[in-house]
């Protein structure tokens, strides 16, 4: 591990979250706090775990990132243009009549978007299926998950998950994304999912628990993930909904608002920045 | 006498042909691999096989993935598990981002028989053709059904390819040319048309001759694809003979039927009788004891063409 790259990684996540409350204000559409609660994670991947060339999207030996839960593709799409996959100028058009950023993501229409996702629970099968394919090609590429605590809710997360330990896929790393909160309040009132690690290490899963914005403990666990043979690897990640502003820390409320006019400043200064 | 043979037979083999000639066929099954035939494949190509168990929407969100790594995955159950239990699946999964994934189910329809209405798909034609960007194939006989599980790994998208349990009557010589989106006319007429899918295309070429012997002239347009739909016959057939008559092994609502419906009430309003599974779950039943109880055989259609024609006031 590369403890010297953390600073650098924390200060690419503040930037990044900049992005998404500054993208999601002018869109006046979308979803905030899972999108903030996914953003350490979700850059870990893009600037230092996935193998990927922004510059040529469909690259054969790219390792592939699934957003399961889609509703956050404004944390992947600030991470795309950031990288490189296209330009940031197109993030101010998300969500509008002909914009390749749809509401959820579409790999039809947004480079480095491998699937289309946003119907929850469909993401990791079509992520074992990827890594069963990758398999059969031989060579070393693997397939990152990232799913949101409330779609374990979905009956077809665990057929994916039965299916991961029977196919031995240790080309696989799912993500939870495990902020507590969903469109309805608490996941354990609304549905208890926990306890998630047990779960899924009952369906044959490698599983490890972190804090999803301690970005040492996030690319020690990335690297643990491709040392496990011949089983499943999940990361069970606590995270804040709505994390890095302070006052969409922890609610509900903000799954699916965006910041207004009088919270966009507020939003920003929490975050550091003051334009 | 009539050579007899089932789809499904015609399928399991085409698919081992394919997968000796293509290393990027790859076979999905949910637990029905003997009674899908997709088993042959299985035995030759254990590594390219995945026996997903009783889990449907995992098996279609799995192929989706497969066919994102670059394989044509070839998807089998039991059509109402395939097109009911998983739908949305289907529509996210498959059809929305154009993977290229072949849904090819069997026990298509009531000749599943005993079995009973929670295994009879009589309605699966019709949700499948509502979800954009799906082609759906239902084919006549096991020489159609070979050519069209070629043409489909050939085709770059996602089909749904319809098949059935039992053994039908093979209609069509062993060089016939399937071409997806294209009807064939099997018989030519000038008073009506019987435009088919799937076993009843036999039925329709048996009423065809049956009604010739009564001075009816039956015109038998055999439409293998369901969607798209070949609108250039269809249209030829409604100006020329002025009657339609639809049957398919499938209610009413939506499916074929449906679809000549939509296409002739905007471009050629033109008498029309349904023939099919009237708005009705299944029931349990031999094979052939089901199609007369339903009123999918060549008497239903003459029955059929009869009243079309008595509305066309031609007769």
């Amino acid at each position: 591990m590369h403890r010297e790259l953390i600073p650098t990684l924390e200060e690419k996540a503040r930037n990044l979250r900049v992005s998404i409350i500054k993208t999601l204000h002018r869109s006046q559409s979308g979803h905030t706090g899972g999108s903030l609660s996914a953003t350490d994670l979700i850059t870990a991947l893009y600037f230092h775990t996935l193998r990927h060339k922004p510059a040529e999207p469909t690259w054969e030996g790219r390792d592939r990132f699934v957003l399961c839960k889609g509703h956050a593709a404004p944390a992947l799409y600030v991470a795309l243009a950031e990288a490189g996959y296209f330009p940031k100028e197109d993030l101010m058009m998300l969500r509008r009549l002909g914009s390749h950023l749809q509401g959820h993501p579409d790999s039809k229409q947004t480079p480095g978007v491998e699937l289309c996702t946003g119907s929850l629970g469909q993401g990791l099968s079509q992520a074992c299926g990827i890594a069963l394919g990758l398999r059969l090609d031989g060579g070393e590429r693997r397939v990152f998950a990232l799913l949101g605590d409330g779609e374990l809710q979905e009956g077809q997360v665990w057929e994916a998950a039965m299916s991961a330990a029977h196919f031995r896929l240790d080309n696989l790393c799912a993500i939870v994304d495990a902020n507590g909160l969903q469109i309805d309040g608490e996941v354990a009132k609304v549905m208890g999912v926990e306890p998630i690690a047990d779960k899924f290490r009952a369906f044959g899963w490698e599983v490890t628990e972190i804090d999803g914005h301690d970005l040492g403990q996030i690319l020690a666990a990335y690297a643990l993930s491709a040392t496990v043979k011949g089983k499943p690897f999940v990361i069970v990640a606590r995270t804040v909904k709505g994390k890095g502003v302070s006052f969409f820390e922890h609610k509900a409320s903000y799954h699916g608002v965006t910041p207004s006019d009088e919270e966009l400043p507020r939003a920003l200064h929490c975050l550091g920045c003051s334009e | 006498m009539t050579q007899m043979a089932a789809t499904r037979d015609a399928y399991g083999t085409t698919l081992m042909e394919l997968g000796e000639e293509n290393p990027a066929v790859v076979v999905l099954d949910a637990d029905l691999s003997g009674s899908t035939k997709t088993a042959l494949f299985a035995r030759k190509f254990p590594e390219r096989f995945f026996n997903m168990g009783i889990a449907e929407a995992n098996m279609v969100g799995t192929a989706a993935g497969l066919a994102a790594a670059g394989k044509i995955p070839f998807v089998s159950t039991f059509a109402i598990f395939a097109a009911g239990r998983a739908w949305e699946q289907i529509r996210q999964s498959v059809a929305y981002p154009k993977a290229n994934v072949k849904i090819v189910p069997t026990h298509g329809g009531v000749t599943v028989g005993e079995d009973g209405a929670s295994h009879q798909s009589v309605e699966d034609i019709a949700i499948m053709r509502a979800i954009p960007n799906m082609t759906v194939i239902v084919p006549a006989d096991a020489v159609e059904t070979a050519a069209a599980v070629r043409a489909v790994a050939d085709f770059k998208g996602p089909v749904y390819l319809r098949l059935g349990r039992n053994k039908v009557a093979t209609i069509f010589d062993a060089d016939y040319r399937f071409e997806i989106g294209k009807g064939t006319v099997l018989a030519q007429g000038s008073d009506l048309t019987f435009v088919t899918t799937g076993l009843m295309t036999a039925q329709a070429l048996i009423a065809a001759q049956r009604l010739a012997k009564e001075g009816i002239s039956a015109r038998v347009l055999h439409m293998g694809t369901v969607k798209p739909l070949d609108g250039e016959l269809l249209l030829d057939a409604a100006l020329e003979t002025g009657a339609i008559v639809t049957g398919e092994e499938h209610s009413i609502v939506g499916g074929l039927g449906g679809a000549v419906a939509e296409f002739l009430s905007e471009q050629a309003p033109t008498p029309l009788v349904r023939v099919g599974v009237n708005d009705r779950f299944g029931t349990s039943g031999k094979a052939e004891e089901l199609l007369k109880y339903f009123g999918l055989t060549h008497e239903g259609l003459e029955e059929a063409a009869r009243k079309v024609l008595e509305r066309k006031g031609t007769k």
